[in-house]
């Protein structure tokens, strides 16, 4: 057990979980109470002891479900627990009075034709039949994703087979029928709604049992080692913007609010626990009249630091847009912490964006405003810094005053345009601050069409932005 | 010392007898706190039940509940102990002539003139207690120090008097709502819990315990609504306590099958936002096929 416990441990901290040497005794000491049999108490004492931060809550399921679940009397593939399904089937069938078609005492899942499968997966989804639905997971991975022991594939792969041949789309689209003709006639569109919903989560959870069971096959093929290996996935602000898939984008959008609030809460303490200052002399001889002439009370000048202005210069073409996004979401998020928050984006043309954002309560929202009404491109549509630098000096130059800090945003990959690295250097001698943001990881700088090192020598700082944890910690300096 | 609970199981059902519905995490969570004299901290969306969740443990071991509300400007002496000046030197005027020094020196530095905040009646309590701390996120980093040596020792320290030893370990709670980030040092005395939405079945279960006068058909069709919209990208999704004010409204306005237009009427109980709602009548009332 304790061998078992501190693989599971280290495996956790590969991951990226931190896990200390005092959480990890707890959840020695809490197994002890909790038999391990149990696997949901179980999974919920090593959670509650071992993830104190929800966002790793998945990352930590994932790695149990690999060490532990997948062991264990669930351990039995094929042959041992489907006498159960059998016999589940069994009684379906007695239900409904068709006994004979199957022989009395084989058949079984095995001998199920592809249709007759399919209308099962419909009643099961209808009913919301857990065990069914568990039974056919198993059944559907078994027939469709032709998995061959010791075949270097990912589990992605067999999901994707085992997915085309159920195809779930059309399933939905029948439940929908199906629920349609049993009130007789139309539903209303509350009701179509909350029954596509309904029906929604259960497709979904059909999925996750597949899921469950193809990677249950892959532990006992390769070993739980080398599978939470393979499965091991960034958590959610290790995430780069750039190679974020749809689903990892979601995880994003949903952890940006939280953290947006955290931020605020934290820049707003800062402001007003401001270091003390020097002795203000005048306030406290005003002060010490009311101990006759004695100095007791010592005022002093508290520091107030100025909001800074801000002004982002986003590059939104295709590759480095979610980052754009980000970011844009994230000043805005906090922008009660700027006198003045005005925005830009350009791919080869450059147009302002600031009142997209004016009066919204929606950010989201705006930046959707964003990608599809600002006038940002001028000829070909492929990033040009260089041209989109120089009209943003003619146009706006003129308002970047000492106060303002300005955000450049973008991979520097110019297409081989001209620079025009001087507008940076121009604004760098107006402006209080210049910084660049950049995507890319440092190794990639300045390889191929990126001059990230023309512009950055004219700024204050260029800074690598991979994932919400760097973007966070810039944002937190800068304000 | 003996522990509270026989098994998860028993906490679940202890906690249902106080209409407080438990999923197995909360439960399981509950007992580990118990067994490995631990405190817990809850974790979670506000209006999830966290601070119930403190009430109903009290109630269901028939403890007393301590709780200390937390918030910006927190010190010692609200949250842990302070000595009653005033009485301290009207006990040193009341015999100026009578005692030595010495005596009077000793004699006020004594539990007679400590005044216990919530923390050190916590552990200094004869009866059982429930501690609750609520939205420890409050206070400042520095402040979260404090805690620290009640919740991992069950002591507190008082440099006139010693150190103050628990006579028994309490079940301790905090609760945060997740501002800002909480220090390491807190969160590893702590065993972990987050209480996110519950799932459909659960919801309308606690519709049905909580809500006195709705029928199961009316339930139902609650919990799946207010999936639907936490589903949708609000600002705000709408809480279980929410939910339940919901149901409340709905019984009181006499109606036994939500249709689009009473749910629009009444979402401004159910979200808080104008664009939230602007948004929720809008899905809720078209048509949601692709």
């Amino acid at each position: 057990m304790i061998d078992l416990l501190a693989g599971f441990v280290t495996e956790l901290r590969n991951a990226g979980l931190p896990v200390s040497l005092t959480e990890n005794l707890d959840a020695m000491e809490a197994v002890q109470h909790i038999p391990i049999e149990d696997r949901e108490a179980f999974k919920y004492a090593l959670g509650a002891t071992l993830v104190k931060n929800n966002s790793h809550w998945r990352a930590f399921e994932t790695v149990f479900e690999v060490y532990f679940s997948l062991r264990g009397p669930e351990y039995k593939l094929v042959d041992g627990d489907d006498s159960e399904l059998d016999e589940m089937w069994r009684e379906m069938q007695e239900q409904q009075g068709q006994g004979e078609g199957r022989g009395a005492g084989g058949g079984g899942m095995e001998s199920l034709t592809p249709e007759e499968m399919m209308n099962l997966l419909m009643k099961a989804l209808m009913k919301g039949d857990q065990g069914m639905m568990r039974a056919l997971a198993k059944q559907s991975v078994q027939r469709f994703a032709g998995m061959e022991p010791g075949r270097p594939v990912g589990g992605t792969y067999y999901l994707y087979r085992t997915l085309r041949n159920l195809d779930l789309e059309g399933m939905l689209e029948k439940l929908m029928e199906a629920s349609r003709e049993e009130v007789g006639g139309e539903l209303t569109p509350l009701e179509e709604r909350l029954e596509k919903d309904e029906y929604d989560s259960r497709i979904d959870q059909f999925k996750k049992e597949i899921e469950a069971e193809i990677r249950r096959r892959l532990v006992a093929d390769r070993g739980a080692e080398a599978m939470a290996k393979t499965l091991r996935k960034p958590l959610p602000e290790d995430v780069e913007f750039m190679h974020a898939s749809r689903d990892e984008m979601q995880n994003l959008k949903k952890s940006l609010y939280p953290l947006t609030r955290k931020l605020a809460a934290r820049l707003a303490r800062k402001r007003r626990h401001g270091r003390k200052g020097p002795l203000d002399f005048r306030n406290t001889v005003r002060h010490s009249l009311s101990y006759g002439g004695v100095p007791a009370e010592p005022k002093f000048k508290y520091p107030r630091p100025a909001k800074p202005e801000l002004m982002v210069v986003a590059d939104i073409s295709g590759s480095v847009a979610a980052f754009a996004r980000f970011t844009l979401m994230l000043v805005y998020a906090i922008q009660g912490q700027f006198s003045k928050v005005r925005s830009f984006v350009f791919i080869d043309g450059i147009d302002e964006v600031t009142d997209y954002f004016k009066g919204v309560e929606d950010i989201s929202e705006a930046i959707h405003r964003v990608n599809t009404e600002a006038d940002v491109v001028w000829v070909d549509g492929h990033s040009d810094y260089g041209h989109a630098f120089e009209v943003f000096w003619e146009r706006y130059g003129k308002d970047i005053g000492p106060k303002t800090t300005v955000l450049l945003l973008g991979d520097a990959r110019n297409n081989y345009h001209a620079s025009q690295a001087w507008v940076v250097k121009n604004i760098q001698q107006k402006a209080r601050h210049v910084y660049w943001l950049n995507p890319e990881p440092r190794s990639y700088w300045n390889t191929g069409d990126s001059i990230v090192g023309d512009y950055g020598t004219h700024t204050d700082g260029v800074y690598e932005c991979r994932n919400l944890r760097q973007l966070e910690a810039f944002v937190e300096k800068l304000a | 010392m003996g522990t509270r609970f026989e098994s998860v199981q028993s906490v679940r059902e202890g906690l249902r007898d106080e209409n407080y519905l438990a999923d197995e995490g909360i439960a399981g969570v509950v007992f580990l706190a118990d067994r490995l004299g631990k405190p817990v901290l809850v974790e979670g969306p506000a209006g999830t039940g966290k601070t119930q969740l403190a009430k109903s443990v009290a109630e269901m071991t028939g403890a007393r509940l301590i709780r200390l509300q937390c918030y910006e400007g927190l010190d010692e002496s609200k949250a842990l102990y302070e000595w009653n000046y005033k009485k301290q030197l009207l006990r040193i005027q009341a015999d100026k002539n009578s005692d030595s020094w010495s005596d009077v020196h000793d004699d006020i530095f004594s539990d007679e003139f400590l005044l216990t905040r919530p923390l050190l009646e916590a552990i200094t309590a004869d009866d059982p207690v429930v501690l609750l701390i609520d939205e420890v996120d409050r206070v400042e980093v520095e402040t979260e120090a404090l805690l620290l040596e009640i919740l991992s020792e069950y002591q507190v320290s008082i440099p006139e008097l010693g150190t103050i030893t628990a006579k028994q370990i309490p079940l301790v709670f905090l609760t945060s709502n997740n501002t800002r980030e909480l220090s390491e040092a807190l969160k590893r005395r702590c065993l972990y819990l987050h209480v996110d939405y519950p799932d459909l079945e659960r919801e309308k279960q606690i519709v049905l315990t909580r809500v006195p006068g709705v029928t199961e058909n009316l339930a139902d069709q609650i919990a799946r609504i207010v999936r639907s919209l936490r589903q949708l990208d609000l600002k705000k999704a709408p809480s279980v306590s929410e939910t339940i004010d919901w149901a409340r409204t709905l019984v009181l306005l006499g109606v036994s099958n939500i249709d689009a237009q009473q749910a629009k009427e009444t979402l401004h109980v159910l979200l808080k936002y104008q664009t939230d709602i602007a948004k929720a009548a809008k899905e809720l009332s078209t048509e949601s096929i692709k």
